[in-house]
C-alpha cells in the first residue's frame, strides 16, 4: 500500500465520494475543532463531534494520502465525539465528514498552518 | 517489526448505570507511515495500527480505522455509556497481524 504522490485535491474528491457514495453533502451538525497554528505537523489534536452521526471521516487534503481514519460509532458509544492526533505535511484544510444516521452527510473543513511539516522526507 | 507496543488506557473504576464515561487511549507504537526514507535513500515501508476497536460486555463502543496520517503513539479519546457492571475490551490490529489487547473493569454501584 504505497502511498504514491498524487495529485491530492483529486484524491480528496475520490475520497469523499467514495465514503458518501456520490451523494451531496451539507453543512451544520457537525463541529469540528483543530489548533489555528499547528508548531509541530507530527502530532496535531484535532477533536471531531457530530451528534447522531453513524460514523465520521476525517481527512487532510494537503498530505500525501489524504486519508486519515475513520471513526464507527456503536451503540454504547455516550457521543458521536472522538479526539485524536494527526499528522499533517504542511499547511492545508482538515476535512472532516459525518455520515448521519438518516444516510445524510455533514461536511466541516478548517484550515491549519503548520510551521514543522510531520511527514518526513 | 514492531517493538515495546504498550497500550495504555484511563477508565473511570466506578459509575452509575446508564452514565457516560470518557475514556482515553494510548498505544505507544511507531506508525511508520511509509512516507519517510532512511539514510540511504530508501522508503521505510509502513507499518502502522489499522484498526482500533472498543466494546463493553461484547458490545461495540467505537471502532476505528486508521491511516498513516494518524501520529506516532496514537492517542484516543471517546465518551461511552456504561450499562451495567462490566468489562471494557480494547484492541488494536497492527499491520503485520500482531493483535494488542487491554480490558478494564468498571463496577456499577
Amino acid at each position: 500500500m504505497a502511498a504514491l504522490p498524487v495529485p491530492a485535491l483529486a484524491s480528496v474528491e475520490d475520497a469523499i465520494a467514495a465514503f458518501t457514495g456520490g451523494a451531496e453533502t451539507g453543512s451544520g451538525g457537525i463541529t469540528l475543532s483543530t489548533p489555528e497554528i499547528a508548531e509541530n505537523g507530527n502530532t496535531v489534536p484535532v477533536e471531531v463531534s457530530a451528534p447522531g452521526a453513524v460514523s465520521i471521516m476525517l481527512l487532510a487534503a494537503g498530505n500525501p494520502n489524504p486519508d486519515v481514519g475513520t471513526f464507527n460509532f456503536g451503540p454504547l458509544a455516550a457521543s458521536q465525539k472522538a479526539s485524536t492526533r494527526i499528522r499533517l505535511a504542511g499547511t492545508q484544510d482538515v476535512i472532516a465528514i459525518a455520515k448521519m444516521a438518516d444516510g445524510t452527510f455533514m461536511r466541516a473543513s478548517n484550515e491549519v498552518k503548520v510551521t514543522i511539516g510531520g511527514c518526513g522526507g | 517489526m514492531a517493538e515495546g507496543v504498550k497500550p495504555r488506557v484511563k477508565v473511570p473504576k466506578t459509575a452509575s448505570a446508564g452514565e457516560a464515561v470518557t475514556i482515553k487511549t494510548l498505544i505507544s507504537h511507531q506508525m511508520e507511515s511509509g512516507q519517510r526514507k532512511d539514510g540511504d535513500g530508501n522508503v521505510i515501508p509502513r507499518s502502522i495500527i489499522n484498526r482500533f476497536v472498543v466494546d463493553f460486555n461484547g458490545q461495540n463502543v467505537i471502532d476505528v480505522t486508521l491511516e498513516p496520517a494518524i501520529s506516532t503513539n496514537p492517542y484516543f479519546e471517546f465518551e461511552a455509556i456504561v450499562p451495567e457492571s462490566g468489562e471494557f475490551t480494547f484492541t488494536w490490529y497492527d499491520d503485520d497481524g500482531s493483535v494488542y489487547e487491554d480490558k478494564q473493569t468498571v463496577d456499577v454501584s
